[in-house]
C-alpha cells in the first residue's frame, strides 16, 4: 500500500529542534502509530484479549498489546497504538473481534499523534502544566492519564521512570511541541542556551 | 482551584470538569402531551437551593463520563459523587443537615 | 559615598565583594546580601520619594514587604515599578529611583521567563523562622512529603534579625544545620525567596518564586525569572510570623521614622546603623531589645518614650545600666524635620490627654505599637478571627481542617514557644494525614523567656497641634490620615470594608500589612465601639504584589492560546495565505496573490469557483463517527430531519436544536453502513456536538446500543467546488465513475490512491457542482498537492474561509453561531423543510409548538440587497423601518433585527447581506434602512437565496 503516496508527519518541522535537546530531558515524535478507539461495555468483554492483552479494567492504566498500548480511557473505552498495522487493517481487525459483543472499534490513526518525553527531568517539565501528581511513586509505570498538559488535553503514559509518551490531538501538536520545547528550555544543554 | 472526585479517574482539578445543571430530571417520556407550561418547565425551570443540590458534572478534560454529584451550594463543597447508575439519593439525604466545615 | 552607616562586622552580608547601584542618579556602594534598603541605609540615605498626594518627604519605614512608604522604581536592567526598596535584593549595575506612588511599565517588551510548576505534597509549611523550620523538621523526619517556602533570601526568619541563641550558640548555627538537615530528605522541597501568596480550596496554595531577580543582569536567559508554584497539600502549616505596627501620632512620615524591629533587622542581618542618634518611641517590652542592640551598636539612643504609665521595670534596669534614659508614660507627640527627622516632640500621656512637649535631637525614630500576626492565609481561608485585648491584635479565631497556624502567627511571642509550637502543629498535621510522626524531633534549647511587661494597646497618640489628625498618617502610601477615617465616621460609615473604600486606607502595594489594624482600633475609638466590632476587611490574594507576566507564565506570545492547524498548515503558508482565527484554528482566510488587497483576492476565488474550480480546506469542520446497531435511532431524536431513512452511500444535511427548540449546530450525515454513521459538524460546533451527543447517550439514553468518537483530525477534508470539479476529481480518481448519474448529489464513494483509502462526497456548500474529498490526514498533503496539480490545467484556486462565506451566503446558507444567536429556530432560518413532521419526537421539537415560536413577527433570516449596489453594510448593522410618511420614528426607534453577514458578491456584482428581521419573509420586496455612520441606506429586503435560486448548478 501506498507506495508512492507520501506521509506528512504533523511535526515534521520540530524534529531538527527535538534532536538538538541533548541535556536532562529529551523530546521526539513517534512516527506515523496506527490508532484505533475500541468501545464495548465492560459486561459484554468477559475475557476477550486484544493481540494477547485483556482489556484494562482499572482506570488511567495501560497495557503493551501487540507491537503498542492498549490503553484505558473510558469504562467502556479503550485506545489500541499499532506502529506496524496499517490504519484501515487495525480497524478491521479489531472490529471482527468487538462486533460480536456489541462493540465497536473506529481508525482514528490520524486524530492524536504521540511524543515521547524522556530523560530524567522529564518529570519536571512535564510538572509545568500537568496538575496530576507526577511523584515517582504516584504515577509509575503503567499509569496513564487523561488531563491537560499546558493548554492541551492529552493521553499521558508512563511507559518507565522516566520515559514518557504523550498522545495529543493532531491539530493541537505543533502547540504542545512549543510548549514542550520551552518548559525544557532551562534543563537542555547549558551549550544550547548561552 | 476545588478538587472535583471523577467516580472513575478520582480527584482532579475543577477545571478539568464542566457543570451540567440539577440531576434527575428525566427528559419528559411523551413531550407532545404536556401543556406548554409543563414543557416549559422541564427546558426552563430547575431548583436553586441554599445547601445540598443532587447535580451533574462531566469529567471533559479525562474520561469524558458524566456522573452525579451531591454538593453544598452554600460552601462549594462536594459531599459525594456518584455513577448514573447508583441510586438516586434520598429526599431525607438532599434535606439533611449541612455537614459542618470546620 | 561611603558606607558610613555600616557597622565594622556582622550581619549576613559579602563584605569581601562591593557591587555598585545608582540611586537617583548617584552611585552608591554596597554588598551581596543587601537590599536596596539597607545598602541605602548603609549610606546614611534614608528618603526615598515624596508622597503621592501631598508631596510629603518620605524613606524607609520598616525593613521588609510590610514598608508602605520605601517604593522604588527599577530602570536597569529591566524597567519595573513599584517595588519595595526593602524586598529589592541590591545586584551589581542596578539603576533604580524613589517612587512618588505611582511607577512607569515597561514600554520594551519583557524578555525574562516565567514559568509555572505543580507539586503535590502532604505538608506545606509557609515560613521558614523558628516555628517554620521546627514544622518542617518534624514533618520530614516523619518521612512525608513537605514543600518548605519562604520569602527571604534565606531561612531563619526572625532568628537573622536578634541575637538568639540556641543551644549555647548563635541561633544562626541551628538554622544551617536544619536547612542542611531538610537538604538530605529527598521528599523535602525547600524554596527560598518564594512567597505564599494565596490559599484557595483543598489546601491549594500558590507561591511566587523570585528565581533570578537577585541576580540583575547576569540572571542566565534560559531559566524562568519567576516560577509560580502550584502547590496542592493535604496538610498546611501557616508559619508566616508577625507584622510590628507603629503607633499613630502628628508627624510620624518624616524620613527616619521606621519600626523599631526593622531596625533591629538592619543591625543584624545587613550590618547597618539606621542612624546616629535615636528615639524609640514604644508601647511593649520588643522595642527595647532593639534601643539596646543599637547603643551595643554605637547609636546615641536619646530616649526610650515608653507608653505605659509603669514602663517594663526590667527592661528599664537594662537601659539604665546602659546609660540610656526611660521616659515611661510618655508618647511622641510629633516631630520636626524635613528630608529628615531631626527631633520627636516627647510629651506625658495622661488620662487620654496629652502634657507638654520637649524636643528630643535625634536622626532616627524607631517606633513599636505591638506585633499582628500575619494570619492572612488563615484568612484567605475564610477562617473567622478574634481580637485579643491583651496583644491588642486579631488571631486565628477557630480551627479548620487541614490548616494549622503556628509560632508568632497565632500571637506566640516567645522563641521557645514557637519551635514548641511549630512542632505541634505539623505533629497534628501528620496525625491528621495518618503519618506516624518520628519518635522524638528534639528541639534546641532556648533560654528561659523573660515574662515581659504588659503591653499597653495604643493605636495614636491624640493630635495636641492642633492639626486634627490631618498630619496623622494611618497609611502612608495612600496619604490617608485620622482625620479621614474622622470624617469617615461622620460620614455614617461603619464597616471597615467601607472606611477602606472611602479614605483608602489599605489599597495600597502592602495591602494594610501596617495600616488595616491600626484603621480598625482608631475607627473603634471614634465610633466609642470594641475593636471586635469593627474587625477588619477582608484579606484577599495576593499576600505581596505579583506580577501579571508571573501569573501568565508560559502562556504568552505564540503559547497565549493553543493555534490549532490543519494537516496543510505549512502548504497554506508557502502558498501566502492570510490566516483568520476561528476559534484556535488558523484558517486560511484568503491567498492574496502580487499586489492584490483582501477584496480582489476574495472576488478572484469566488469567480474560480462559480465559473471555474476551486479548492478549499475544510479539515477543521467536526466529524464524529456514530456506530452502533441504535446509531439512526439516536441521531434521528437528536436531528429535526428523519436520518434513519437515508441510505448507505447516501448523505443528508441535518439540523440540531436544542429542547428550547433553537439551532445549535447543523451539517451533513454521510451513512457508511447499515450501522454507522459520520457526522459533519461546524468548525465551531464541533466539540460542542460531541459533548452533546455524549450527554444524551450516557445520561438519558444508556440503553442504546451506540457508540460516538471524535474523528475530526482522522479525516483531512477538501471541497473542490465549481463546474470544473468533475474533470478535477476525475482526472486524479480515475476508477470512480464522476458522472452525475453514477456519482449523483448528496452520496458518496470510496476508491483509493496509490493503495490509501479516499471518500468522496458529493456535498456542496456553495451552491455549485462539488466533491469533498476525505482521506487520513497522513496523507492530506499528498493528496492535494495531487488535486491541486491535477487542476493546474483548470487553473485550480485555493480560496479561503472569506470566499467561502461569500458562496455560501450567495446561496443563503447559514453559519450557526454568525447568522444565528441560540434564540433562532430552523423555521427563522426558512428550513421547515429540514423538520420531520413524520418522527413523533425529536429534541427540540416540542419547543416548536410554544405559542412564541409561532409568532409571525419572529426574526427571519433574509437577504438585504443595498439599493446604491455599492455600501457594504457592517455586520452588526441594525435594521430599522420608516413610517407611512417615509420619516424615521421618534426615538428610541424601534429595531427591527440586524445584518449577520455581509459581502461584495462577484457573481451579482454588488454587495448584499443576509439579516434576521422581524417578521422578514413577509417583508421580501419591502425597502427598510440600515444605519451606516451617519446615513441610512436604503436596502431591499429579498429572499436568502440570491444565487441560482433553482439549485440549477450543484450538478455543474
Amino acid at each position: 500500500m501506498a507506495d508512492q503516496l507520501a506521509r506528512t508527519h504533523p511535526l515534521e518541522a520540530w524534529l531538527p529542534a527535538f534532536a538538538e535537546l541533548t541535556g536532562a530531558v529529551r523530546i521526539d515524535a513517534e512516527p506515523f502509530v496506527s490508532m484505533a478507539v475500541l468501545r464495548a461495555a465492560r459486561a459484554t468483554t468477559g475475557d476477550l484479549r486484544i493481540r494477547g492483552t485483556a482489556l484494562p479494567t482499572a482506570p488511567n492504566t495501560w497495557a503493551p498489546a501487540g507491537d503498542g498500548r492498549l490503553i484505558w480511557l473510558g469504562p467502556d473505552e479503550w485506545l489500541l497504538t499499532s506502529p506496524g498495522t496499517a490504519p484501515e487493517a487495525l480497524e478491521e481487525e479489531l472490529q471482527t473481534l468487538l462486533r460480536p459483543v456489541g462493540g465497536s472499534a473506529a481508525d482514528v490513526s490520524a486524530q492524536r499523534i504521540s511524543l515521547r518525553l524522556g530523560g530524567p527531568q522529564a518529570r519536571q517539565v512535564l510538572a509545568k502544566g500537568c496538575s496530576i501528581d507526577l511523584h515517582p511513586r504516584v504515577f509509575t509505570a503503567g499509569q496513564s492519564t487523561q488531563t491537560a498538559l499546558g493548554q492541551a488535553a492529552v493521553v499521558l503514559l508512563a511507559l518507565d521512570e522516566d520515559e514518557f509518551a504523550v498522545l495529543v490531538r493532531s491539530s493541537f501538536a505543533g502547540y504542545l511541541a512549543s510548549w514542550l520545547l520551552d518548559a525544557s528550555l532551562e534543563h537542555a544543554d547549558p551549550a544550547l542556551t548561552s | 482551584m476545588q478538587l472535583i472526585e471523577c467516580p472513575w479517574c478520582g480527584p482532579r482539578e475543577e477545571t478539568e470538569f464542566s457543570y451540567g445543571g440539577q440531576a434527575h430530571v428525566p427528559y419528559p417520556e411523551q413531550p407532545g402531551e404536556l401543556s406548554d407550561e409543563q414543557w416549559a418547565h422541564y427546558v426552563f425551570y430547575r431548583d436553586n437551593p441554599k445547601g445540598r443540590f443532587a447535580e451533574r458534572w462531566n469529567h471533559n478534560t479525562g474520561c469524558r463520563r458524566w456522573f452525579n454529584a451531591i454538593r453544598d451550594t452554600a460552601t462549594y463543597r462536594f459531599e459525594r459523587v456518584y455513577r448514573l447508575d447508583d441510586p438516586q439519593p434520598s429526599a431525607t439525604e438532599l434535606a439533611g443537615p449541612r455537614r459542618s466545615t470546620s | 559615598m561611603t558606607s558610613t552607616f555600616r557597622t565594622p562586622e556582622g550581619g549576613r552580608v559579602d563584605r569581601s565583594t562591593t557591587v555598585e547601584f545608582t540611586f537617583d542618579g548617584q552611585t552608591f556602594p554596597g554588598h551581596p546580601g543587601d537590599t536596596l534598603a539597607s545598602a541605602l541605609l548603609a549610606s546614611g540615605r534614608h528618603a526615598i520619594a515624596s508622597s503621592v498626594k501631598l508631596g510629603r518627604p518620605r524613606g524607609i519605614a520598616a525593613a521588609w514587604a510590610e514598608d508602605p512608604s520605601g517604593l522604588v522604581q527599577i530602570e536597569e536592567p529591566f524597567p519595573e515599578p513599584m517595588l519595595l526598596a526593602s524586598t529589592v535584593e541590591l545586584y551589581d549595575g542596578l539603576v533604580a529611583h524613589g517612587l512618588p506612588g505611582q511607577g512607569r511599565l515597561a514600554d520594551v517588551p519583557d524578555s525574562a521567563r516565567y514559568d509555572a510548576m505543580h507539586v503535590h505534597v502532604d505538608v506545606l509549611v509557609v515560613g521558614a523562622g523558628p516555628a517554620g523550620l521546627a514544622a518542617a523538621l518534624t514533618a520530614a523526619r516523619a518521612g512525608a512529603r513537605v514543600a518548605l517556602v519562604d520569602e527571604h533570601s534565606e531561612a531563619g526568619g526572625s532568628l537573622l534579625s536578634g541575637t538568639d541563641r540556641l543551644d549555647g550558640a548563635p541561633a544562626a548555627g541551628w538554622v544551617a544545620a536544619a536547612v542542611a538537615e531538610l537538604a538530605a530528605h529527598p521528599e523535602v522541597l525547600h524554596l527560598q525567596r518564594t512567597t505564599a501568596f494565596g490559599l484557595y480550596d483543598d489546601g491549594f496554595v500558590l507561591a511566587l518564586q523570585r528565581r533570578t531577580d537577585h541576580l540583575g543582569g547576569a540572571a542566565p536567559r534560559h531559566e524562568a525569572r519567576q516560577r509560580v508554584w502550584r502547590i496542592r497539600a493535604r496538610q498546611v502549616v501557616v508559619a508566616t510570623g508577625a507584622h510590628e505596627r507603629p503607633v499613630v501620632f502628628p508627624d510620624n512620615d518624616r524620613p527616619g521614622i521606621m519600626l523599631a524591629g526593622g531596625a533591629r533587622t538592619f543591625l543584624h542581618r545587613y550590618g547597618v546603623r539606621v542612624g546616629s542618634e535615636a528615639v524609640v518611641f514604644t508601647t511593649n517590652d520588643s522595642a527595647y531589645d532593639a534601643a539596646l542592640d543599637l547603643h551595643r551598636a554605637g547609636v546615641r539612643v536619646a530616649a526610650v518614650v515608653d507608653a505605659r504609665p509603669e514602663g517594663s521595670p526590667l527592661r528599664a534596669e537594662e537601659c539604665r545600666a546602659a546609660g540610656i534614659p526611660v521616659r515611661t508614660g510618655s508618647v511622641v507627640a510629633g516631630t520636626s524635620g524635613g528630608d529628615r527627622i531631626t527631633a520627636a516632640l516627647v510629651a506625658p500621656l495622661a488620662d487620654g490627654e496629652v502634657g507638654r512637649a520637649d524636643e528630643l535631637a535625634c536622626d532616627v525614630l524607631l517606633v513599636s505599637g505591638g506585633w499582628n500576626p500575619a494570619v492572612h492565609l488563615f484568612s484567605q481561608a475564610r477562617g473567622r478571627l478574634r481580637y485579643d485585648e491583651v496583644l491588642g491584635a486579631f488571631l486565628p479565631g477557630e480551627r479548620l481542617d487541614g490548616l494549622a497556624v503556628v509560632g508568632s502567627a497565632a500571637g506566640l511571642l516567645d522563641l521557645a514557644g514557637c519551635l514548641a509550637d511549630g512542632r505541634r502543629g505539623a505533629s497534628a498535621a501528620l496525625t491528621a494525614l495518618g503519618i506516624a510522626p518520628a519518635a522524638e524531633v528534639r528541639l534546641p534549647t532556648a533560654p528561659e523567656p523573660v515574662v515581659p511587661a504588659a503591653p499597653l494597646v495604643l493605636w495614636r497618640v491624640p493630635d495636641a497641634s492642633g492639626a486634627e489628625g490631618s498630619t496623622s498618617f494611618v497609611d502612608l502610601q495612600r496619604d490617608a490620615t485620622v482625620a479621614d477615617l474622622a470624617r469617615a465616621a461622620g460620614a455614617g460609615l461603619r464597616s471597615m470594608e467601607h472606611v477602606k473604600r472611602f479614605t483608602t486606607i489599605g489599597t495600597a502595594h502592602d495591602q494594610g500589612k501596617t495600616s488595616g489594624v491600626l484603621a480598625s482600633g482608631i475607627t473603634a475609638e471614634l465610633l466609642g465601639v470594641p475593636v471586635q466590632d469593627t474587625g477588619t476587611t477582608t484579606f484577599r490574594p495576593p499576600y505581596t504584589p505579583v506580577a501579571f507576566a508571573a501569573l501568565a507564565g508560559r502562556d504568552r506570545g505564540r503559547l497565549f492560546d493553543p493555534e490549532r492547524v490543519t494537516a496543510l498548515h505549512d502548504w497554506h503558508v508557502a502558498a501566502g495565505a492570510v490566516f483568520e482565527d476561528v476559534g484556535q484554528w488558523k484558517r486560511p482566510r484568503y491567498y492574496p496573490r502580487a499586489g492584490e488587497d483582501m477584496a480582489a483576492a476574495v472576488l478572484r476565488e469566488c469567480a474560480a469557483a462559480r465559473s471555474g474550480v476551486g479548492i478549499l480546506d475544510g479539515s477543521t469542520l467536526g466529524k464524529i463517527d456514530v456506530q452502533g446497531p441504535d446509531a439512526a435511532v439516536l441521531l434521528d431524536r437528536m436531528y429535526t430531519n428523519l436520518i434513519s431513512s437515508l441510505k448507505v452511500g447516501s448523505v443528508r444535511y441535518g439540523v440540531m436544536c436544542g429542547v428550547d427548540g433553537m439551532v445549535i449546530d447543523d451539517g451533513t450525515v454521510l451513512r457508511l453502513a447499515e450501522d454507522r454513521f459520520l457526522l459533519l459538524t461546524t468548525t465551531g460546533g464541533a466539540a460542542k456536538v460531541l459533548d452533546w451527543l455524549e450527554e444524551w447517550v450516557q445520561t438519558e439514553w444508556p440503553e442504546l446500543r451506540v457508540h460516538l468518537a471524535s474523528v475530526t483530525e482522522q479525516w483531512s477534508t477538501f471541497p473542490v467546488v465549481g463546474p470544473r470539479s468533475r474533470d478535477v476529481v476525475g482526472a486524479v480518481f480515475p476508477d470512480v465513475d464522476v458522472s452525475n448519474e453514477a456519482f449523483p448529489f448528496m452520496t458518496w464513494r470510496d476508491t483509493t490512491l496509490d493503495g490509501v483509502p479516499v471518500r468522496l462526497a458529493r456535498i456542496s456548500f456553495s451552491g455549485e457542482l462539488a466533491f469533498e474529498v476525505y482521506v487520513n490526514a497522513w496523507y492530506a498533503v499528498a493528496v492535494w498537492e495531487r488535486l491541486v496539480e491535477a487542476g493546474a490545467p483548470q487553473g485550480i484556486t485555493p480560496y479561503g474561509t472569506e470566499t467561502m462565506h461569500v458562496l455560501r451566503a450567495e446561496k443563503g446558507y447559514p453559519i450557526i453561531g454568525q447568522d444565528t444567536d441560540g434564540t433562532v429556530t430552523p423555521h427563522d432560518l426558512g428550513m421547515a423543510w429540514a423538520v420531520s413532521k413524520k418522527k413523533p419526537d425529536f429534541v427540540g421539537k416540542r419547543s416548536f409548538a410554544r405559542v412564541e415560536n409561532q409568532n409571525p413577527l419572529r426574526k427571519q433570516l433574509v437577504g438585504l440587497l443595498p439599493v446604491d449596489r455599492q455600501t457594504v453594510l457592517p455586520e452588526g448593522s441594525q435594521v430599522v423601518d420608516f413610517l407611512a410618511d417615509g420619516r424615521l420614528p421618534p426615538p428610541p426607534v424601534p429595531m427591527l433585527g440586524h445584518v449577520t453577514s455581509s459581502y461584495r458578491s462577484a457573481e451579482l456584482a454588488r454587495p448584499f447581506a443576509l439579516a434576521l428581521v422581524k417578521g422578514g419573509r413577509a417583508r421580501i420586496g419591502d425597502t427598510v434602512h440600515v444605519p451606516v455612520g451617519g446615513t441610512l441606506v436604503p436596502v431591499e429586503v429579498t429572499s436568502s437565496v440570491l444565487v441560482d435560486p433553482e439549485g440549477a448548478r450543484r450538478d455543474g
